[in-house]
């Protein structure tokens, strides 16, 4: 069923640690395109880490990391440079630029890296504002605007660029369950509709069990992924005890005990 | 009929306009603009435009910023617009771009930039600055006398630690500025004195110049420098963090917990520093001096005659004056910071602009006292 599907992005024996501190050992999984893909696990197991390794920022300390069968690791500055101008990205806390205007923010990347004239530029901020729902707001700067709506501009510099793969940090955290419901609509029908693959960390089991289509869940104890595949199937399916744990939100001792 | 490339305006029944689009809408390729389009509309008056992409090439987010206007300009004026011959993915975008009302401006949320040089306007920012300053002051005050009854919540670790900053890490910078100032303050004696031949009076100025005036006068530029603007920055990182939201609903006064121990810590530590700058002072007046054919000897015996314990009770007192200011313009810049990254910037470049105008005018103010004293 899986091999018709093409792989977008592999995660080879990946180890990530910060010096002698392990943090997850031999993470192995396939991203297919198309995915909505979610990295779950408890506090503190390194989720994050993940992202950031995958985004580059921090190198592995052993494995590989492909995108469409090209090593992200090994490729030069250059070439990692061409790859990252097909993701969009949104950090935790936003990640927007506070001395400067929305309209500002997603103007950079189109300045940066496109052949678009400065008319056309202004068009197409005006209306990636429009989709993420803050058409109108180009000359606000993010401290004027609220968290749910930072969130919003931070996804629309994200898709700036038409991105071939999103990745998200905890997209809807802090946000009320309304506003973080209508986000994951955004999130899907963008997703439909520029035929991106999404890559986000998130807690927010709604959101899994709504958006998500495959997961990899990282365990702090074993400090390795114990499981993979479509969160619904998880919560019933799966045979580790602490995912089942983690997708139906109930208590260790219960399981323990049962 | 037109000569626009990308798109093709064509009447048909009922008063409606079609809009052929062809060729590929992307980076870089010959597509349409709005304004031409917004022009031949203008002067047809349709109450329908379709859109029709049976040409349509490759797209982009070029193409969907077009539709959007054409949207948008159909809704102003009650055209109905139609995007049934569109590729599927297009309508789709349309319909999530447009689920929002845009958002308008009301006249008073943005003022034009001329507003902000209105002379009325500056006053009275101006007197609200000072208003504001001497609030601080007046809480650092309360908090003072509360330390000093013993009632604050100020922490030891914490002055201990910005003792440490404020002292022995600040060693490399003033060993360097002190003894440049002394050499300089040498050579310019040197200079005008050589005309008299009275060059061994460059002891006296040496002297009397680093210990009163020089010596703590540099030493807090440094400091305004390196501290000041470091405490404006934590502080205002914290207010970023909320930290100082949380301080202050837990009950604490973010003066005694915050502004305290670095305002005690760089008083305890600018007389040390000062008096170590001096005396590096005086140290490279005499190089200089050695260089003009003054032997150490003598160097050391002159400078000897001009010391005086008034000249070194002079700088000990402007340093705790210019302790307090330099701290209080940098905690007060810090806590009063706006919560963004731009706004930290502004709260440091604050703190030591007004931290060095601060020492000036107090170092004249002192200068003028004393000369009237006779001290």
């Amino acid at each position: 069923m899986e091999e018709q599907r093409e792989v977008h992005i592999e995660v080879r024996d990946v180890t990530m640690a910060y010096g002698s501190f392990v943090i997850q050992r031999d993470l192995n999984f396939n991203i297919f395109r198309g995915d909505i893909f979610v990295i779950m696990g408890g506090s503190g197991c390194g989720k994050s880490t993940l992202l950031k390794h995958m985004l580059g920022l921090i190198p592995p300390s052993s494995g590989d990391i492909l995108y469409s069968g090209e090593s992200f690791t090994r490729a030069s500055s250059q070439q990692q440079e061409a790859m990252r101008q097909r993701w969009g990205i949104t950090y935790q806390s936003g990640g927007l630029f506070s001395a400067m205007t929305l309209a500002e923010n997603i103007t950079l990347p189109l300045q940066l890296y496109t052949s678009y004239s400065t008319v056309d530029i202004e068009e197409i901020v005006a209306y990636k504002l429009a989709l993420v729902g803050l058409a109108g707001y180009q000359a606000f700067y993010p401290s004027e605007i609220s968290g749910g709506m930072r969130k919003r501009a931070a996804l629309a510099r994200a898709i700036a660029l038409d991105p071939e793969i999103l990745f998200f940090d905890e997209p809807s955290a802090g946000l009320d369950p309304i506003s973080s419901r209508l986000l994951d609509e955004l999130i899907v029908q963008l997703k439909d509709s520029i035929g991106a693959t999404v890559v986000m960390v998130t807690h927010e089991l709604p959101s899994i069990f709504d958006i998500a289509t495959n997961s990899v869940y990282l365990d702090a104890n074993t400090r390795t992924m114990i499981d993979y595949g479509d969160p619904a199937y998880l919560r019933d399916n799966s045979e580790q005890a602490v995912v089942r744990q983690f997708l139906t939100r109930s208590a260790a001792s219960e399981e323990d005990t049962a | 009929m037109n000569n626009n490339t990308g798109f093709q305006l064509s009447d048909n029944d009922q008063n409606g306009v079609s809009l052929a689009l062809s060729g590929d809408w992307i980076q870089g390729s010959d597509h349409g603009q709005f304004s031409a389009l917004e022009i031949e509309l203008g002067t047809r008056h349709p109450d329908q435009l379709s859109v029709d992409g049976a040409t349509l090439g490759q797209w982009d987010s070029v193409l969907m910023a077009f539709l959007l206007q054409c949207y948008n300009y159909c809704g102003e004026r009650g055209i109905g617009f139609d995007t049934r011959n569109m590729p599927e993915g297009v309508e789709k975008l349309l319909q999530v771009a447009t689920a929002v009302k845009p958002h308008s401006e009301s006249e008073e949320q943005r003022r034009p930039w001329w507003e902000s040089l209105n002379p009325i306007e500056l006053v009275r920012k101006a007197f609200e600055d000072v208003l504001e300053s001497l609030a601080f002051v007046g809480e650092v005050a309360i908090a003072t006398m509360r330390l000093l009854l013993g009632k604050a919540n100020t922490r030891f670790t914490d002055f201990r630690n910005f003792c440490y900053q404020a002292g022995p890490d600040a060693f490399g910078i003033v060993s360097l500025t002190s003894v440049l100032v002394g050499m300089i303050l040498a050579y310019l004696g040197a200079v005008q004195l050589q005309q008299f031949g009275a060059q061994i009076y460059v002891a006296d100025l040496v002297v009397i110049g680093m210990l009163r005036e020089m010596g703590v006068l540099m030493t807090a530029v440094v400091m305004a420098g390196r501290t000041g603007a470091a405490y404006a920055a934590q502080l205002g990182t914290m207010q970023t963090n909320e930290e100082i939201d949380a301080i202050t609903t837990m009950g604490i006064s973010p003066i005694e917990f915050l502004v305290m121990p670095r305002m005690l810590a760089l008083v305890v530590m600018m007389p040390l520093l000062t008096v170590y700058a001096s005396l590096l002072g005086i140290v490279g007046g005499g190089i200089v001096a050695g260089g003009m054919g003054i032997s150490a000897l003598q160097y050391i015996n002159q400078a000897q005659g001009a010391f005086a314990f008034s000249h070194i009770v002079v700088g000990l007192l402007k340093s705790f004056v210019f302790a307090a200011l330099i701290a209080v313009a940098g905690c007060r810049s810090g806590i009063n910071s706006g919560r963004s990254s731009a706004a930290v910037g502004q709260a440091a470049t604050e703190a030591v602009v007004t931290a060095i105008v601060y020492l000036i005018v107090a170092d004249a103010a002192i200068n003028i006292l004393f000369q009237q004293v006779g001290i």
